[in-house]
């Protein structure tokens, strides 16, 4: 079962076996949708008509690439829009609650703790559209009473950051929260007896030591933003995020300029994820 | 005087609490509180003319008295719960096969293969699963390429496809935690259950397992909740055949413009949800915090 128990041959490789089974079950769905992003063919399946970089580059309809199709760039700028500002509302909330959590004693500290997590246990969905009935209440009441329409509580893009930000928010303050943790407090009651005040000690000192954190959190919560999909759906008005337009492309029928813009947004995930690993890496107190 | 004067010593602390306690409470309150009060609000108001609403519990009756109703419910239940078996079944010999009959490079390299499929986004992963099962696609050419059937096979629209693609997608959440938890495992335990007579089986079932016993729960209780609230994999994998219960809510909520029909599906799933969450941890005697973080 483990190296230094001799086991039979026929035990180890059929370990393997099943080792390089699961890892073709894995990848092969990633391998498919790169692939047939050359297929120089209306759509994405086989049979297989030619290489092709058409599905990128070209400009002229049946095949338009991907360079050339506005409502995709459209959608990408939208995502990218609503990923920011999300972004910079979670990172900075998280910050705040890591300090809350790991340096204040408060009566109630384990049950606002717990509530904090709160977020990880609602369905996407219901988290959506729960924002989406209180938004619309409080809009609606707005509207009968005092004849105001307030456009940002209506679904659209502000909606849709507030739907995400409510539960990226939890993910981000666990990651900085943990780094928080290993800090040694000796360093900053060092700069203390130095003669900083507190808050330059915790801007030179602190907030320094934390930034691989908030740079690992604003990472994640970027890539969360950006593909997500239940919360955004329930919440989005007529700009679409670039996982709503996919959707609505694959459910009229794909063509291969989906398998473009997926090759791209996996190449771009798997660039984050080694950026993430080796800021990790760097800092080896997290693992 | 005494207490007047640690009364203005804590001022300070005191205001540094309350600003960094402000945030957190009006996001907790405004974003994650209130908006699940409005919503069971909602669900309690039934219609008795034509904008005219009164409380009662008509949207929950509807719901047990609706058999499409109640059977997409349990049907969308049973089917996470063999998930989330599944996942296990197919996760832990990965990961004790990474975590403990690996060494050096080999096993970070095939930890980190685990993780990238979830770096890529779900809608990605599931069209790729369509362009391999697809009538015309990977898997149904390949079979008649072999000759093994004689014309082309749909494997999409089925039950089987939506778990294939369920488990799929709830991989990363039981592979990680079993991975870091039979890594802590120490060698020696198991060569001392094999030095004490244990057979492999005796030493995996009182040794291995007690041991990953908190990563299965946690395990189970993510895959479990993710499955439960997914939308994406059972509506592209499932087609219109998919009954899945996030999908009768979006129905409610979107197409039928049935609110108050609507909140009370979402009350209900976040109900069953919490429900499971909470047994599960008080038969593992684990804490909520812990098995989040």
């Amino acid at each position: 079962m483990i190296p230094s128990i001799p086991q039979s041959k026929l035990f180890k490789s059929s370990f393997r076996l099943y080792a390089f089974i699961f890892f073709t079950f894995l990848m092969a769905p990633l391998v498919v949708v790169a692939v047939f992003a050359f297929n120089d063919s209306l759509f994405p399946s086989l049979p297989w008509q030619g290489f092709t970089w058409g599905w990128f580059f070209s400009d002229a309809e049946p095949k338009l690439g991907l360079f050339h199709d506005q409502q995709l760039y459209k959608s990408i700028g939208t995502s990218f829009l609503v990923a920011s500002f999300t972004t910079i509302l979670a990172v900075s909330l998280a910050v705040n609650n890591a300090f809350l959590f790991e340096r204040k004693t408060f009566p109630g500290k384990n049950i606002l703790y717990m509530l904090m997590l709160l977020p990880l246990v609602i369905p996407g969905v219901i988290l959506g559209v729960s924002i989406l009935i209180m938004s619309s209440t409080i809009a609606n009441y707005f509207d009968e009473v005092w004849a105001i329409d307030i456009e940002i509580l209506r679904p659209g893009l502000a909606l849709v950051v507030v739907g995400q930000f409510a539960f990226i928010t939890t993910i981000c303050t666990l990651i900085v929260a943990a780094r928080l943790r290993n800090f040694d407090l000796s360093l900053e009651e060092a700069a203390l007896n130095l003669g900083a005040t507190k808050l330059q000690a915790i801007r030179t000192i602190t907030i320094p030591y934390l930034l691989p954190a908030i740079v690992g959190a604003a990472v994640i919560s970027f890539f969360m933003s950006f593909e997500n999909f239940n919360t955004t759906l329930m919440l989005v008005g007529s700009d679409s995020p670039l996982t709503i337009t996919l959707y609505d492309r694959l459910r009229e029928g794909a063509t291969p300029v989906i398998n473009a813009v997926s090759l791209l947004l996996m190449l771009a995930s798997i660039l984050l994820a080694f950026a993430n690993y080796f800021l990790k890496g760097k800092n080896s107190s997290i693992k | 005087m005494k207490t007047i004067g640690t009364a203005n010593a804590r001022t300070p602390i005191k205001l540094g609490l309350l600003l960094l306690l402000c945030p957190i409470l009006l996001w907790l309150f405004l974003l994650v509180i209130l908006p699940q009060l409005t919503m069971l609000n909602i669900s309690l108001q039934e219609r008795v003319a034509p904008r005219i609403y009164e409380y009662g519990f008509s949207n929950f009756i509807a719901f047990f008295t609706e058999p499409l109703y109640w059977n997409t419910f349990l049907r969308t239940a049973i089917m996470s719960i063999i998930a989330t078996i599944l996942t296990l079944i197919i996760a832990f010999p990965i990961s004790y096969y990474i975590a403990k009959m690996l060494r050096g490079r080999a096993k970070g390299l095939l930890f980190v293969l685990c993780l990238i499929p979830f770096w890529v986004s779900e809608l990605v992963r599931t069209y790729g699963w369509m362009i391999l099962l697809r009538e015309s696609g990977v898997i149904s050419t390949f079979l008649q390429y072999i000759g093994l059937v004689d014309g082309p096979i749909e494997f999409l629209y089925t039950d089987a496809t939506i778990m294939l693609g369920l488990v799929y997608s709830s991989m990363l959440f039981m592979v990680v935690p079993l991975t870091s938890t039979l890594d802590s495992l120490d060698d020696s335990y198991i060569e001392a259950g094999y030095d004490l007579g244990g057979n492999g089986f005796s030493v995996f079932w009182h040794i291995v397992v007690p041991h990953a016993k908190p990563a299965i729960v946690s395990g189970c209780i993510v895959v479990f909740m993710l499955t439960l609230g997914n939308y994406l994999t059972p509506i592209l994998l499932g087609g219109k055949s998919s009954l899945w219960f996030t999908e009768q809510i979006f129905t409610q909520f979107i197409t039928r413009f049935n609110w108050q029909q609507g909140s009370a599906f979402g009350v209900l799933l976040l109900s069953i949800s919490s429900l499971i969450v909470w047994l599960g941890l008080k038969l593992s005697r684990q804490s909520f915090s812990k098995v989040m973080s």
